[in-house]
């Protein structure tokens, strides 16, 4: 393959990878609900031992997604992760707080108290969907950052890529386009996880709140959602001369990359009606393949959002301070070699794919019960 | 070029040594108790006894309880590269990401998924698939240390690659090369291994505890045999790949193996020093003695090195001032070539002249191995500091020595059947718990300690791999990770030690 095939075959993975990621905050979203929807210790068990067997999923998947990022587009790692400092500890942060909280909350001695691991669980559902959305949020809205590879023979001033402005990532959170996607990722998960709760739990009280909030959700879901679709189609974009590999501001960019790529733009309606199909059958059937449908559906919607922003000659990584500095995936990409290699590597992930879901399925036979988790010694 | 932020550059080390060691305390007992536990796991479906399937439960417990820390302390090690090493990232992010990736394909996915069959699969999956997921957790974590050691590996000794001056960054041009690194392959087995020792010496202890307390005699002494087999294998195997990972950083590293053994005289038929205290304040550049007392074992170390025992070992002096008979250039020579190849580098972006271009090009190429030196502010810069990795490893070696014999004993108690009298070996199978996790650190700590000043050998120091960041925000994040870890590692212990004091459930002996 040509190297910018090899560049688009690994924004696509990329992307997959990241709209993967949305689809498995259902365990996010779920911890949030949690308070909301148990009254009694039981219920809390219950709820937090649906989404605690595949919370590790959901954490794996973030990692790789970082280091696949790494691996394919190592510049966009060195100045996001370097520059957007704050928001990434933040995200990790929380991301520490949750892989202690299932094991540990329920044991005894645990030093904390339940309480606190419950509440780390709500921390980590909050904060790692707003800032997850927030951070690609900028991949439309742009940062504030400069890249000078020169720099390396400088005398005391050697970072190539550098941030501007002391707030290192957390002035994107005051941007609308931002703000309005953190807020859709966070009420989508909610969403998720609250069609997860009904598929996989047997309860009637559980079910039957899980379905109401699902509505609450639904509405403010989709108010966000709307919002930022429509603020990020009429604004002006990051577009690449594809001779010069200049990079330009141009008028209605990301509207003109779905019209000029009508796979994505049908990707993208697609995802959409999935994600509103699999709330209407939630919500007023009860059923629980509400979850495969919403599922689905964000997957396809993240997946066009991701070619969106990297696709058609457009800087997926742009910067507002230095135009020329903006990444692409063809120059912050690896070389042509590692690419290959990792091309290889990508052929095990069907096959990893098919493990889990094997997995899943061997443990999601039956619904979980109070039954099952009094009689279980593992559970947390 | 004083004009470097050199308080940046160390919180960042602090950071991530911190981040790291945390890390540390919690890996090695997964990658071997995970096979333990899958051995335990085998036992149980072959004789579907129930003594056994509640010795696995208790362990699996155990494990539970380590492996959800050590995911929470990883996940931070594998983005500090990019939040605090950004320049790093840049400049080999084309080589060391693609370990990184693969291990979250192939390692991480196979452990997350497999490790929740083998929690909640006891009554809903077959016994043989639940059964065979204890192994797909142990093969997953062991397959988790080979990636990410390539990627360490690789830094101690950067091969397969090249600069490319228009990218301004290094790129693959060998993968095999790389993954079959002598040092890649040392690196792992050794380390490995010493996760086995670790988890040996953890199940040793506390079974030896249930033993002194009079609870669970033949639950602990079943446990007791299946550790020490696996224990006295694994720890003489650790004793011959730290031997081949010496070797190895003898040839690749030769500064750190100076400092490792802290010699700054070299010579032909080196003594190696099992036992010395390093002379307070001996610097390079005075001339007090090497050692205040030091037993050595004569020409070993020569013969350690280079599997000859007359042969030559440069000690610090040598590889600082050069040693014409040996064909080592001096640092201060090295430096030099370093500046020429930036210069080159910065003269080949710079120009439009297809001619000064070719032979800026050259010069880059001809001094790039000596790239890193070029950043170097004096040549003094270039030692690590050696009383930290002497005593390190000489610890280390140490108690590897040590952790054989103890195995050995227990093997030999536990066929006699005598494990219950001997009081005074089982109190010292309990203590010798943390040292396998000391012995452990000390090891990371040679190699990290030892190859200052570099992140990438001879190419990249490390203050020239930092990210643009304010010295105070790392500070902050530093303490963050200091206060946060350390609670959860208290609370990691407190429940550990419950679930120890109430022992194997359903389990009359
Ligand atoms: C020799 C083995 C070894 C070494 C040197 C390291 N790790 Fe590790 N790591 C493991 C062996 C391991 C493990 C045993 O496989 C763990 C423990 C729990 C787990 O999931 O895997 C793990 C966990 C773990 C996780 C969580 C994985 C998950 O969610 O499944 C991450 C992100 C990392 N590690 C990343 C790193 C990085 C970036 C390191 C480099 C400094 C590092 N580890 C050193
Ligand atoms: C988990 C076991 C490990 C431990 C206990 C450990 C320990 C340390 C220590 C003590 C330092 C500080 C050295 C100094 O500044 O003097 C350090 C630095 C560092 N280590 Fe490790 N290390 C481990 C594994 C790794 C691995 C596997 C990698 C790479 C894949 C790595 C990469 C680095 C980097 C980039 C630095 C910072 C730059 C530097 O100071 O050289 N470490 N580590
Ligand atoms: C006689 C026994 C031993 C010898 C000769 C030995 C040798 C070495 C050497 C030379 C290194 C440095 C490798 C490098 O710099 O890249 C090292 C590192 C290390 N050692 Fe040992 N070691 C021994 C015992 C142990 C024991 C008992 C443990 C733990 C139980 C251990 C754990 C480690 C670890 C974790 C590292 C860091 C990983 C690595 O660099 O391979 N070692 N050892």
């Amino acid at each position: 393959m040509s190297h910018l095939a090899l560049q688009q075959y690994w924004w696509i993975i990329i992307s997959l990878l990241g709209s993967f990621l949305v689809f498995l905050m259902f365990v996010q979203g779920g911890q949030t609900l949690v308070s909301q929807l148990a009254k009694t210790g039981t219920e809390r068990k219950i709820l937090f031992n649906s989404i605690g067997r595949r919370w590790d999923v959901t954490f794996t998947t973030l990692v790789t997604f970082g280091g696949a990022f790494f691996a394919s587009f190592p510049l966009f790692y060195s100045t996001s992760f370097g520059g957007a400092y704050w928001v990434w500890m933040l995200i990790l942060f929380s991301f520490i707080i949750q892989a202690v909280s299932y094991e540990y909350r329920t044991k005894p001695k645990n030093f904390l108290g339940e309480k606190t691991y419950n509440t780390f669980l709500f921390i980590n559902g909050l904060v790692a969907t707003v800032l997850l959305g927030i951070a690609v949020g900028t991949f439309f809205t742009g940062s504030d950052f400069s890249v000078d590879r020169l720099r390396l023979t400088e005398t005391g001033n050697n970072v190539i890529s550098q941030w501007k402005g002391p707030a290192h990532g957390l002035e994107a959170a005051l941007n609308l386009t931002n703000l309005c996607l953190g807020l859709a990722i966070f009420t989508l998960s909610r969403i998720l996880g609250a069609l997860y709760f009904i598929n996989n739990i047997d309860n009637k009280v559980i079910v039957h709140k899980a379905s109401q909030l699902l509505k609450l959700c639904s509405i403010a879901f989709l108010v966000f959602f709307l919002l930022f679709t429509g603020l990020i189609l009429t604004r002006e974009g990051f577009a690449v001369n594809p001779v010069t590999r200049e990079v330009y501001m141009e008028n209605y960019k990301y509207l003109h990359n779905l019209i000029q790529m009508p796979v994505v733009l049908v990707i993208f309606l697609l995802g959409v009606v999935g994600v509103l199909a699999g709330i209407y059958i939630g919500a007023f059937k009860k059923s629980g393949k509400g979850i495969w449908f919403a599922g689905a559906g964000t997957i396809l919607t993240v997946f066009s959002i991701f070619l969106l922003a990297g696709f058609n000659n457009t800087a997926f990584y742009p910067s507002t301070y230095d135009l020329q500095s903006s990444l692409t995936i063809q120059n912050a990409s690896s070389g042509k070699y590692t690419l290959t290699v990792m091309s290889y590597v990508s052929l095990l992930v069907p096959f990893v794919i098919a493990y889990i879901w094997y997995s899943w399925k061997s443990l999601n036979k039956k619904k979980i019960n109070e039954e099952d988790i009094s009689n279980d010694d593992m559970a947390y | 070029m004083e004009t470097f932020d050199m308080s940046l550059v160390d919180w960042s080390r602090a950071q991530f040594a911190l981040t790291a060691i945390y890390h540390w305390i919690f890996v090695p007992l997964t990658l071997g108790l995970s096979f333990i536990i899958a051995f335990m796991h085998t036992k149980y479906y072959k004789t579907g006894s129930e003594k056994w399937k509640h010795t696995t439960k208790f362990w699996m417990k155990l494990f539970g309880i380590n492996f959800a820390i050590g995911v929470a302390t990883g996940i931070i090690l594998e983005f500090e590269f990019g939040t605090n090493w950004s320049n790093y990232s840049w400049f080999v992010g084309d080589i060391f990401g693609a370990p990184l990736a693969i291990e979250g394909i192939m390692a991480f996915f196979l452990e997350s998924t497999f490790i929740a069959i083998m929690f909640f699969g006891w009554n809903r999956v077959s016994k043989k698939f639940h059964m065979l997921s204890s192994w797909f957790v142990a093969i997953g974590s062991n397959l988790s240390a080979l990636w990410i050691l390539v990627a360490n590996a690789w830094m101690q000794n950067p091969v397969g690659m090249r600069f490319n001056p228009d990218t301004a960054r290094n790129e693959m041009v060998n993968f095999a090369e790389i993954l079959f690194s002598p040092t890649a392959i040392y690196k792992f087995l050794h380390t490995i291994s010493n996760g086995y020792v670790v988890a040996s010496l953890f199940v040793i202890g506390i079974s030896a505890w249930f033993i002194l307390k009079g609870r669970h005699l033949e639950f602990a002494k079943r446990s007791i045999l299946v550790a020490a087999v696996f224990g006295l294998f694994s720890s003489i195997f650790v004793v011959i790949t730290g031997d081949s990972s010496a070797h190895d950083v003898a040839k690749t590293q030769p500064m750190k193996f100076a400092a490792m053994e802290g010699i700054y005289e070299g010579g032909e038929g080196v003594g190696l020093t099992t036992i010395g205290i390093v002379t307070p304040g001996k610097r390079y550049d005075n001339n007090k003695n090497d050692f205040v007392f030091a037993l050595k074992a004569p020409k070993m170390l020569s013969f350690l090195a280079n599997r000859n025992s007359n042969s030559f070992v440069p000690g610090i002096n040598d590889l600082i001032d050069g040693n014409k008979d040996h064909n080592i250039i001096p640092i201060s020579e090295r430096m030099e070539f370093g500046k020429l190849a930036i210069n080159a580098f910065r003269e080949y972006n710079n120009s439009e002249d297809a001619e000064v271009k070719e032979g800026a090009l050259k010069t880059l190429n001809e001094n790039y191995q000596h790239f890193g030196y070029g950043y170097l502010p004096d040549k003094m810069a270039a030692i690590p500091n050696v009383p930290i990795t002497f005593y390190s490893f000489h610890l280390m070696v140490g108690l590897g020595c040590f952790f054989i014999v103890l195995f050995g004993v227990f093997l030999f108690f536990s066929i006699k059947q005598k494990t219950e009298s001997k009081r005074g070996w089982l109190k010292l199978a309990v203590w010798s718990i943390p040292l396998g996790f000391l012995a452990s650190e000390l090891g990371w700590i040679v190699a990290e300690v030892g190859r200052q000043p570099w992140t990438i050998q001879d190419i990249l120091p490390t203050m020239i791999s930092t990210s643009h960041l304010s010295t105070s925000s790392v500070q902050v994040t530093f303490w963050a990770f200091a206060a946060l870890f350390t609670v959860l590692l208290i609370a990691e212990i407190k429940i550990m030690l419950h679930q120890i004091k109430s022992g194997p459930k359903n389990m009359e002996d």
